[in-house]
C-alpha cells in the first residue's frame, strides 16, 4: 500500500467527515461538535505539515480517481498547492476558535459549521486539485457550501444578498465550464503542467485560445471580484463576522485568486500568455481594479463594507503580480496570497469584535475605541499598517517585490499604481486609526455587552492577536528560510519559470 | 454457487415478480405495502442478477417458451436496457420506501396494484425487442398511469387525468398506426430484422412521422408537453415522481431504440436537425416556464419539460460524433430519474408537512426539515449540471459534442439552460431560509420518507463519479453502433 498516493484523499476526508458528522448532531451538543470540529482541523494541520516535508524532501503526493472516461479526478499536494492548503488550514482554525465565540447562544450552530468545515473542505480541494476539471468540481462545490452561511441569518436582507452572491457565482461557473471544455476538446488534457500545456495547440486556434482565457480568467475574476465582476462582495457582507473573515482571506476570493494563477502558469504558461498578448490587459484591468476599490472605501461609513472594497482592491494586487511577466513580481503576487490573508481576516475578526463587543458598525461610531479595547485595537493597527505597506509588516514585502518585479520588467506604470493605491489606503485606514486613539470616548456605546473580565470575551480576542503577529513576523523574518517568501521562491524556481 | 444464481431466468423474474406482487396486493390489501416492498427489492436484486450475467456473458437474450422470432416473444437486454431496467429499480425502491408513509391506510390498497404493475409494464418494454411488444407494454403502462393520476380526487386532478388520458391514447394510437405501416411495408415487427430490411420508402417516412407523433406526444417533447404540467403537478407525489421519472422515459426508450436501429441510419440530417431545434426550444421554454411557478409542484414539471428538451439535443449533435451524444442522452435519463422523482418526494414532504407548496411561503423549510431541504438542494445540483453530479457529466458530454462540431447555438444553448435552471432552483432553495409571513400548521413527517428523498437524491450526486464504468456497461452489445448490428 502506497501511502502517497492516499494522502491528498484523507486531506480532503479530514475536513468532510466531520461537515457530515456535525451535520447529524443535535443543536445542544456543543461539546461534542466543538470537538469533532477540532479534530478536523489538527489532522488538516497534521496532514499539511507532513507533506510540507515531504515535498521539500522530494515527494510526491498524487490521488488520482477515474471521473470521465478519459479524464482523471486529480489531487496532487505540489509546493504551490501546499501555500495554499497550509493557509486555509491555519486560518481555518483560528476561525473556528473565533466563530465558536462569535455564536455562543445563537441558533443553528450545527449547520453553521457543518457548512463551514465543508467550505474548507471545498478550499483544500481547490488547493490540491492537479487538473481543471478537478479545480472546476471543487470550485463550484465552494460556490454553493458558501451559501448557506451568507443567508445563514434567514432575513429577507439575507436572501437578497445571496441571490446576488449566486447570480454572480453561478455565471462566472458556467463561464469557467464553457471554457474547460472548450480547452479539452483542443488539447485533450487539462493537467496542470508547470509552464503550462497548451505549446502542441496549432496557431490555427489562437482565437479559440484567446477565448477560452478570457473565460476561464472571467469565471475566476468573479469570485476573485475583478471589476466589473466584483458587485456581490460588499452585498455579502450580510454574513456573520467569522463567514466574512473565512470568504476574504482564504476561501471564495481566494480560491478565485488562486485559480487566475493556476490559469496563467499552468494551464497557458506565463510566456506563452504573454506572446497571445493577453497579460497586459489583465494588468491592466488589476490595476483599474486596484484604485477603483480603493476609492470606493474611501466612500464607506460601513466599516465592514470599507474592509469589503478594501478586499476588492487587494486581492487585485496578486492578479497584477502574475500578469506583470516576471519572476519577481510573481513572487510578490504569490506571496500576497499568504500576507493579505492573514492581515485582512485580522482587519475582519476585529470588526466583529467590535459589532459584537460595543454595537459598533460604522466607522463613525468608533471614537476613542482604542482606549475601550486596546488589544482589538492593536492587533487592527498592525493590520491596517501592513494594508498600507508601512514595512515591516508583511504587506510591505508584497508591494515591494511587486515595485521590483515590476522595474525588472519594464512596467514603470505600475509603480504609479502602487504609490497612487498605497496613498488611497492610507487615506480609508489612518482616519480610522485616528478616531480609534485619538478622539474622546463617547458616554455609551451603541450596544454593549458585558463578554467577562476582559475587553470581551478570550476566543474572540485571541484569533487576532495571533493573525496580526504572523502579519507582522511573515514581514520581520520575509527572509528566513521557513517564510512564506522562501517557500513562494521555491515555487516560483520549481514550477513558474 | 454463484454461477447457478446469474443463470436464472433473471430477466423473466423481473416481469413476473412485479405481475404478482400486483395480485397479492390486491388480493390482500391489509399488507399490501409489506408486499409491495418486498417486491420492489426482488425487482432490485434481479437486475443485480441480470447486471451480473450481462457483464459476464454479453447481452441477453432469450426466446420465450423456445419460439423465437418471428413467431415467439423474444426477450432482449443489452447494457443500455439494463441501464433502464436499474433506473426503474433504484427509483421505483425509493418511490415505494416513500409511498408506505404517504398513502393512508385506506389509499394504499389502491395504490400499490397499479404500481407493481407499472413496474412490471415498464420491465417488459426495456426487456422487449420487437415493436408490437412495444405498443402493448406501452399501452399498459398509460392507462395504469393515468389511473394513477386521478388519485388525487379532487376536480382538477380528474381533469388533469382526462387530458392525459386523451394524449396518451392518441399517442398509442398514433404509434400503433406506424408500426401497422411497418409491418405492412417490411413485414416484420423484430427491430432486428427491420433494420436489416428497412429502406428509404415514402411507407418508411410516413411510419417515421406517425411514430414520432405517437412517441414524443407521450414523452412531452414541445409542442406536444401541453398536458405534463398539470398532470404530473396535480397527481400525489410519489405518482409524480413515477410519472416524471419512469413513465416518459419510457416511451423515450422506444423512440431511442428506434432512431438507433430502423430510422437514424436512413435519415439524412433534417429530421434529426429538427428534434434538436425542438428539444432546444424545450429547454429554453421548459425553464423559462419553471422559473415563472409560484407554486413547486409546477415549477418541478416544467422543468421535466426543459430536461426532456436535453434528450432531444443530443439528436442533433449525434450525427457526427456518435458516441458521446448518446451516452450523454443516456446518463442525463438516468440521472434525471433519480433527481428529479427525488424533488418530486419532496415536494410531497413540504405539502405533507405545511400543507401547501407556494414557493414564496416555505417559511424555513431548511430548519424544520433540513434533510429534505438538502435532498431538494442536492437533486438540484445534478438537475443543474453543476460538479459533481451525473448531470454534470451528462452536460460535459453534450458541452463537448456541441464544441467539437462548432455548434455555436447549441453551446449557448446549453448555457443559458444551465443558467435558468440554477435561477429556478435557487429561488426555491431561498425561500427555505427565510421566515414567511403567513403562520400556518405543520404536521411531522415519518423519517423514512424524508430519507427516501435524500438517498435518491444522492444517487443522482454518486453518478457523478462512476461515469466510466457504468458508461462501459451501457457499451454492452454496442447499442450505439448505427445500423443496430447485434453480435
Amino acid at each position: 500500500m502506497n501511502w502517497d498516493t492516499l494522502i491528498p484523499f484523507f486531506v480532503i476526508m479530514s475536513s468532510f467527515l466531520p461537515a457530515l458528522m456535525i451535520f447529524a448532531l443535535a443543536e445542544e451538543r456543543r461539546g461534542l461538535r466543538i470537538t469533532l470540529n477540532l479534530i478536523g482541523v489538527f489532522v488538516t494541520l497534521a496532514l499539511v505539515v507532513f507533506m510540507f516535508i515531504g515535498v521539500y524532501q522530494g515527494h510526491h503526493y498524487e490521488t488520482r480517481l477515474s471521473l470521465l472516461p478519459d479524464l482523471d479526478m486529480v489531487l496532487r499536494a505540489g509546493p504551490l498547492a501546499l501555500l495554499f492548503a497550509a493557509l486555509s488550514s491555519v486560518l481555518w482554525l483560528l476561525t473556528t476558535v473565533y466563530a465558536i465565540g462569535y455564536l455562543e447562544g445563537s441558533p443553528h450552530r450545527s449547520r453553521f459549521f457543518g457548512f463551514f468545515s465543508l467550505c474548507i473542505t471545498a478550499t483544500i480541494g481547490v488547493s490540491f486539485s492537479g487538473n481543471l476539471i478537478t479545480f472546476l468540481i471543487f470550485y463550484e462545490m465552494l460556490t454553493l457550501v458558501a451559501y448557506p452561511l451568507i443567508v445563514h441569518r434567514g432575513t429577507e436582507e439575507a436572501r437578497l444578498a445571496g441571490q446576488t452572491y449566486l447570480l454572480y457565482t453561478i455565471f462566472g461557473g458556467t463561464l469557467l465550464l464553457l471554457g474547460t471544455v472548450w480547452l479539452y476538446t483542443l488539447t485533450g488534457t487539462l493537467e496542470f503542467t508547470p509552464r503550462g500545456f497548451i505549446d502542441d495547440v496549432g496557431e490555427e486556434h489562437y482565437f479559440a485560445l484567446v477565448s477560452i482565457f478570457i473565460l476561464l480568467i472571467a469565471g475566476f475574476g468573479v469570485k476573485a471580484a475583478l471589476v466589473p465582476l466584483h458587485g456581490w462582495l460588499p452585498r455579502a457582507m450580510i454574513a456573520p463576522a467569522p463567514v466574512s473573515a473565512l470568504l476574504h482571506a482564504v476561501a471564495v476570493v481566494k480560491a478565485g485568486a488562486f485559480g487566475i494563477v493556476r490559469v496563467i502558469y499552468e494551464v497557458f504558461g506565463v510566456e506563452k500568455a504573454a506572446l497571445l498578448g493577453l497579460t497586459q490587459p489583465l494588468a491592466v484591468l488589476a490595476a483599474i481594479t486596484i484604485i477603483y476599490g480603493s476609492v470606493m472605501a474611501l466612500f464607506q461609513d460601513d466599516l465592514k463594507r470599507r474592509l469589503a472594497y478594501s478586499t476588492v482592491s487587494q486581492v487585485s494586487y496578486i492578479i497584477l503580480g502574475v500578469a506583470i511577466v516576471g519572476p519577481i513580481a510573481t513572487i510578490g503576487g504569490v506571496v500576497h496570497l499568504v500576507h493579505q490573508g492573514v492581515m485582512k481576516i485580522t482587519l475582519f475578526f476585529c470588526a466583529g469584535n467590535l459589532a459584537e463587543t460595543l454595537g459598533i458598525h460604522k466607522i463613525s461610531e468608533m471614537n476613542g475605541v482604542g482606549r475601550r479595547m486596546p488589544l482589538t485595537m492593536t492587533a487592527f493597527t498592525i493590520g491596517a499598517l501592513g494594508m498600507i505597506g508601512i514595512p515591516p509588516i508583511a504587506g510591505f514585502v508584497s508591494k515591494w517585490y511587486l515595485g521590483l518585479g515590476a522595474l525588472e520588467a519594464d512596467q514603470e506604470w505600475v509603480i504609479l499604481i502602487l504609490i497612487g493605491s498605497s496613498l488611497l489606503n492610507a487615506g480609508y485606514f489612518l482616519p480610522i486609526l485616528y478616531r480609534a486613539w485619538f478622539l474622546p470616548t463617547p458616554d455609551k456605546w451603541p450596544d454593549e455587552h458585558d463578554l467577562g473580565p476582559n475587553e470581551t470575551s478570550l476566543m474572540l480576542l485571541i484569533p487576532p492577536l495571533i493573525t496580526a503577529l504572523l502579519a507582522l513576523g511573515f514581514g520581520l523574518l520575509a527572509a528566513s528560510p521557513y517564510s512564506p517568501l522562501e517557500w513562494v521562491k521555491l515555487i516560483s524556481r520549481r514550477e513558474f519559470y | 454457487m454463484m454461477q447457478f444464481v446469474i443463470t436464472l431466468p433473471w430477466a423473466i423474474l423481473l416481469i413476473l415478480f412485479p405481475l404478482t406482487g400486483a395480485i397479492i396486493s390486491f388480493l390482500w390489501p391489509t399488507q399490501s405495502n409489506k408486499v409491495g416492498l418486498v417486491t420492489v427489492s426482488f425487482v432490485l436484486i434481479s437486475v443485480t442478477f441480470l447486471a451480473f450475467s450481462i457483464i459476464e456473458h454479453g447481452v441477453y437474450h432469450h426466446a420465450i417458451g423456445g419460439w423465437g422470432s418471428p413467431l415467439g416473444i423474444d426477450l432482449y437486454a443489452d447494457g443500455l436496457s439494463l441501464l433502464m431496467l436499474l433506473m426503474t429499480a433504484l427509483v421505483g425502491l425509493g418511490v415505494s420506501v416513500y409511498a408506505t408513509g404517504y398513502f393512508s391506510a385506506e389509499q394504499s390498497p389502491r395504490f400499490w396494484p397499479l404500481w407493481l404493475f407499472v413496474i412490471a409494464a415498464l420491465n417488459a418494454l426495456f426487456l422487449s425487442a420487437d415493436i408490437f411488444n412495444y405498443y402493448v407494454t406501452l399501452e399498459l403502462i398509460g392507462l395504469a398511469a393515468v389511473s394513477l393520476t386521478a388519485f388525487g380526487k379532487s376536480r382538477e386532478a380528474y381533469s388533469a387525468a382526462m387530458r392525459y388520458l386523451l394524449a396518451t391514447l392518441l399517442g398509442s394510437l398514433l404509434y400503433l398506426l406506424g408500426v401497422v405501416l411497418l409491418y405492412h411495408g417490411f413485414g416484420s415487427v423484430d427491430i432486428a430484422t427491420l433494420s436489416e430490411r428497412c429502406e428509404s420508402t415514402p411507407i418508411l417516412w410516413a411510419a417515421l412521422t406517425l411514430i414520432s407523433a405517437g412517441l414524443l406526444l407521450k414523452t412531452a417533447l414541445f409542442p406536444l408537453h401541453f398536458w405534463l404540467p398539470s398532470a404530473h403537478a396535480s397527481a400525489p407525489a410519489p405518482v409524480s415522481a413515477i410519472l416524471s421519472a419512469l413513465i416518459v422515459k419510457s416511451s423515450f426508450y422506444i423512440f431511442l431504440r428506434l432512431w438507433l436501429t430502423i430510422f437514424g441510419p436512413l435519415s439524412e440530417g433534417a429530421v434529426e436537425n429538427m428534434f434538436g431545434l425542438l428539444g432546444a426550444i424545450a429547454v429554453l421554454w421548459g425553464s423559462f416556464q419553471a422559473l415563472r411557478q409560484t407554486r413547486l409542484k409546477l415549477l418541478i414539471a416544467y422543468s421535466t419539460v426543459a430536461q426532456i428538451g436535453y434528450l432531444f439535443l443530443a439528436f442533433s449533435l449525434a450525427m457526427s460524433g456518435a458516441v458521446v451524444a448518446w451516452n450523454a442522452v443516456v446518463y442525463l435519463a438516468f440521472t434525471h430519474a433519480l433527481a428529479k422523482s427525488a424533488m418530486f418526494l419532496v415536494s410531497g414532504n413540504i405539502l405533507y408537512f405545511g400543507g401547501h407548496d407556494r414557493i414564496m411561503n416555505l417559511d424555513r423549510i431548511a430548519q424544520h426539515l433540513p434533510i429534505t431541504t438538502t435532498a431538494f438542494a442536492l437533486a438540484g445540483v445534478s438537475i443543474i449540471g453543476l460538479p459533481p453530479s451525473g448531470g454534470f457529466i451528462g452536460k460535459w458530454f453534450l458541452l463537448e459534442a456541441a464544441l467539437v462540431q462548432e455548434q455555436w447555438g447549441f453551446v449557448a444553448i446549453l448555457l443559458i439552460g444551465s443558467l435558468l435552471t440554477a435561477a429556478y432552483i435557487f429561488k426555491v432553495v431561498s425561500h427555505a431560509f427565510t421566515q414567511s409571513s403567513l403562520p400556518h400548521d405543520s404536521r411531522p413527517i415519518p423519517a423514512h420518507m424524508e430519507w427516501a428523498a435524500l438517498l435518491l437524491a444522492f444517487a443522482a450526486i454518486l453518478l457523478g463519479f462512476f461515469s466510466s464504468s457504468i458508461l462501459s456497461v451501457v457499451g454492452i452489445g454496442y447499442p450505439f453502433e448505427l445500423n443496430g448490428v447485434k453480435p
